[in-house]
């Protein structure tokens, strides 16, 4: 290996890294407001890329007709109630639950996103996949939100498999690419930049600053990190623990949808991929215990550069060399941890 | 008819392959191989509170091992003996427990969540790694297995494997059943929801943890070893993460609380997907694994609605199973009762706390504490809410450390052991907030204070060799729950009775641990004022017998008249100790309960 080869795996492995610290950064979030290990976050990420696909092709994306299922089901489920509630209250209600998905079947339908620009297209499809978060989180956990961490894992496995299969339902198996933001490249002494690894790199800090903004300078924010800190206190104080959880579920399937798309350019996206892309993000996070921001986020970009560093020495073993690295993280982990923990 | 039933069910088992259709007889192996998985998975979720998915991996494990080993083993002409499939057992299982005790190690000890994420990269992993290893052959996996023989005669037809794969189930369910109702079993099912108990009652938790994850695997090998066998060949598909997940869907939706919803899930699950996968193909007109929407969607409308599973369910069908331990503690009369600790002669100074601190973060819960107790004497700790009483309860019974300070009992530093090793030095506590096992009945619930003063491990319960000591520790189970008058409600849940009476029972678990110090926190509040005085004359009894006693309590009347010493707290400080009458005219003690006189 010389420097130039060294170089093009850090580039890799930083460009995918800011994927996977993304991801990191909305499991953490997700677990720390609702004690969800959000194992379908992935899902966020393949149904982003798929579906921005879809437009390209001229076809309509599955995402919709899920988006429209859900939205009529809490119609069904919470629509009697908010009747009886009348008010301001019913109408947002509705708003969510009618009027926002009638205006993206509209879009969708009547609009032909095929001729849009990309990045037209791109806010579609995020705008598509973002709602699918609070929708689940109020279908899925919020009937089961006070259970135990273990059973709130699975009930994630669960809606993992359950994602996984309809994705393939409504995307088919054969994988999808999409043209990059910006053809544009530089060459950096003999190091070639892409426009979009650019775009990837920035789109991440990005997002992460206004999450860091959102958290310190925001009063949702602050009501977001007291749930985090202390469910029946921040209950107490009149924080809503179900909107908290809605909330971190929308960040969820924002940061998951737009790193969809942000790297539907760079490798080919299956209905499947987006589990394994989530669980890189999982590694990234629990180096920081589930817990802290910044070290997930640097966790994961140690993910990023092993996995890119392995694919050059042993690319058949990629994925085991990744997914083991979180043996001498967790080894360490309990090295520190003596008490016995009362399980809840 | 409930009599028949499981009659009924087993003579159906075994006249199976006779009747049945091959295709049948195909379905039900695979039902009792995955029923063999979920077994493990019942065991550790629905009874110890753990999780994987990755045991589909440890199937891989036992199929590889057997396959590679008959396989390419043989290929190399190594000696005959070491390539049968019963070597490729001993590999298996070997290779298996290897990898379930590093994994167990690393990750028991953390928080719960992070055994299952563990095992999901592990399960990962591994199938990454059959797919690209030469030696296994990748993705096309290992070909040719020989078939299993019994002394000569060969296991070709899948009608006879039929009764191998059964047999095989029904002796681990006989096993796991076995286990659960006895000493290591009650530790076991103690590991959900009552770790802290447990450890004060001498647990090792860790290690019962490690035990349960490692028979899980177990079962799951075993399982792989049979299906290479009846296979015949290998490849990673079936050892992938999505079946793993499958296996605790089997678990969870047939009933992960008793051994009979891991055979209920297997078959529901088993014959769904098979229908499924017929079927959905023809609606979405295309091909695909779509099976895993519908399971998906199950088992979040079970979680929802269903924990237990459809188990219960069923369950109303067959004859309701005897309460557990009861036929046991009835054998009493005929073994000799367990031995007891030499108790120390009166007056022996049993605990010597010193200048003991416990500081929680900024807040000195305990400062600079003294306090001794001396065998057949009771001393009372008193004070307000909020004085520290608790937590110095707490740090000397090595459930918390003090920040500083010794902590010595019958002579012996035992500040920085951890809370099993001071309870099998012979001091028992009670809790203030009542830890028992809800679900268990009262006799087990007291059983397992005894769990120290039993040895035999879980092969012997497994199979049945346990039952002497088993009946011997239930009989000092009733003895102590018939001495703090409980002898009405043994075999109740504990869960079921008023909280003055699960006091009781928490007093009866200390008893049954053999002490030589007994800690009771507040065990008086919450009964009634006769039950009371029968408390009272039970303490004293204890302490004409040579007993030590620490004892918290608010009401004055019953401390006052009990105590030889009484000891008063306030904001973590002594602030009077003496004897009663001495204690209840001092004025800061006046002051502290009644207000100063400005």
């Amino acid at each position: 290996m010389d420097l130039q080869i060294a170089l093009l795996l850090a580039q890799d492995g930083v460009v995918s890294g800011a994927i996977y610290a993304l991801l990191a950064l909305a499991l953490v979030l997700v677990f720390a407001v609702t004690r969800v290990v959000f194992i379908p976050q992935g899902e966020f990420v393949a149904y982003g890329a798929l579906t921005l696909a879809s437009f390209q092709m001229g076809k309509i994306p599955g995402t919709l007709w899920l988006l429209l299922a859900l939205a009529f089901v809490i119609l069904l489920v919470d629509g009697p109630a908010a009747w009886r509630q009348g008010g301001r209250g019913f109408l947002l209600f509705l708003a969510q639950v009618v009027l926002y998905p009638a205006l993206m079947a509209a879009a969708v339908l009547l609009g032909q996103p095929h001729a849009w620009p990309l990045w037209a297209q791109s806010l579609l499809a995020l705008a598509l996949v973002a709602p699918l978060g609070p929708q689940l989180y109020r279908l899925v956990f919020q009937p089961v939100a006070e259970a135990s961490v273990l059973m709130l894992l699975i009930v994630a496995v669960a809606l993992h498999l359950a994602l996984v299969g309809l994705g393939l339902v409504f995307f088919g198996a054969e994988g999808s690419r999409t043209p990059p933001f910006s053809e544009a490249s530089w060459e950096v002494g003999s190091l070639v930049v892409s426009g979009q690894s650019l775009w990837v790199l920035g789109a991440s800090a990005g997002l992460i600053v206004a999450l860091y903004l959102f958290f310190e300078k925001t009063l949702y924010g602050k009501a977001l990190r007291a749930t985090a800190m202390n469910r029946i206190g921040a209950r107490l104080m009149g924080i809503s623990t179900t909107f908290a959880g809605k909330i971190a579920f929308l960040f969820a399937a924002v940061i998951g949808g737009a790193s969809g798309i942000l790297i539907a350019p760079i490798t080919t996206i299956y209905y499947d991929t987006g589990f394994l892309i989530g669980l890189k993000g999982f590694v990234g996070a629990i180096v920081g215990g589930l817990a802290s921001y910044p070290v997930a986020a640097a966790g994961a970009l140690l993910v990023g550069l092993l996995e890119s560093f392995s694919s050059f020495w042993a690319s058949a073993y990629k994925e085991v060399l990744v997914f083991t690295l979180i043996i001498p993280v967790l080894l360490w982990r309990s090295w520190q941890s003596h008490q016995v923990e009362e399980e809840e | 008819m409930r009599r028949w039933l499981p009659a009924g069910l087993l003579a159906f088992l075994a006249a199976g392959p006779l009747v049945l259709s091959e295709f049948y007889v195909t379905l039900f192996n695979y039902i009792g191989l995955s029923a063999l998985v979920a077994l493990g998975l019942v065991l550790l979720t629905g009874v110890a509170g753990l999780t994987s998915f990755g045991q589909a991996a440890f199937v891989g494990v036992g199929a590889y091992a057997t396959a590679w080993l008959t396989t390419a083993g043989a290929a190399a002409g190594w000696p005959a003996l070491l390539t049968t499939p019963w070597a490729g057992l001993a590999l298996g299982l070997m290779l298996t427990m290897l990898v379930a005790a590093g994994l167990g190690a690393i990750t028991l000890r953390l928080s719960g969540h992070f055994l299952p994420l563990s095992t999901i990269a592990w399960g990962i992993s591994l199938y990454f790694l059959f797919g690209n290893l030469e030696f296994l052959g990748g993705h096309t996996g290992l070909s040719g297995v020989p078939p299993l023989s019994f002394a000569g005669w060969e296991l070709r037809d899948p009608r006879w494997f039929y009764y191998l794969i059964w047999l095989s189930l029904l002796a681990a369910l006989f096993g796991v059943r076995n286990l659960l109702d006895s000493r290591p079993g009650r530790a076991i099912r103690a590991l959900k929801g009552g770790a802290l108990m447990a450890e004060a009652m001498g647990v090792d938790t860790a290690r019962a943890k490690l035990m349960v994850f490692l028979l899980a695997a177990i079962l799951a090998s075993l399982s792989g070893w049979l299906y290479a066998h009846l296979q015949r060949f290998v490849n990673p598909t079936p050892f992938g993460l999505p079946i793993g997940i499958e296996y605790l869907f089997m678990a969870v939706i047939g009933g992960a609380s008793e051994v009979w919803g891991a055979l209920v899930g297997a078959a529901v699950i088993t014959v769904l997907k098979h229908w499924l996968q017929d079927w959905l193909p023809h609606l979405f007109g295309a091909s695909g694994n779509f099976e895993i929407i519908v399971f998906g969607f199950l088992m979040i409308a079970v979680l929802h609605r269903a924990q237990g599973g459809l188990w219960p369910y069923l369950s109303r069908g067959f004859p309701q199973p005897a309460v557990r331990g009861e036929a046991a503690s009835r054998r009493d009369a005929s073994l000799p009762p367990m031995p007891q600790r030499a108790r120390p002669e009166a007056g022996v100074l049993l605990l010597d706390v010193k200048d003991v601190v416990k500081r929680f973060g900024g807040l000195v819960a305990n400062d600079r504490m003294n306090l001794a107790v001396h065998a057949g004497e009771i001393t009372a700790l008193i004070g307000p809410n909020g004085a520290g009483k608790s937590t110095l309860f707490n740090v000397i019974s090595g459930v918390e450390p003090a920040t500083s300070g010794e902590v010595r009992f019958l002579g012996q530093r035992i500040d920085g052991l951890p809370a099993r090793a001071i309870a099998r030095l012979g001091m028992a506590r009670t809790f203030q907030h009542v830890r028992l096992l809800p679900q268990m009945t009262v006799l087990e619930n007291v059983a397992l204070g005894a769990h120290l003063r039993g040895k035999r491990g879980y092969l012997s319960a497994m199979l049945r060799l346990s039952r002497d000591e088993e009946a011997r520790l239930l009989a000092e189970a009733r003895r102590h729950c018939e001495r703090v008058g409980l002898a009405d409600c043994l075999h109740m849940p504990a869960g079921s009775l008023p909280l003055g009476r699960q006091r009781l029972v928490e007093i009866a678990r200390a008893l049954a641990l053999d002490p030589v110090l007994l800690l009771l926190d507040e065990p008086a509040a919450g009964l009634r004022y006769l039950e009371k005085q029968a408390l009272a004359a039970l303490l004293r009894v204890l302490r004409a017998e040579g007993l030590g006693i620490l004892l918290v309590e608010h009401d004055m009347d019953f401390v006052m008249n009990l105590a030889d010493f009484v000891v008063v707290m306030e904001f973590g400080k002594t602030i009077a100790a003496g004897r009663p009458a001495e204690v209840q005219n001092d004025p800061a003690v006046i002051e502290a309960y009644l207000g100063g006189l400005e």
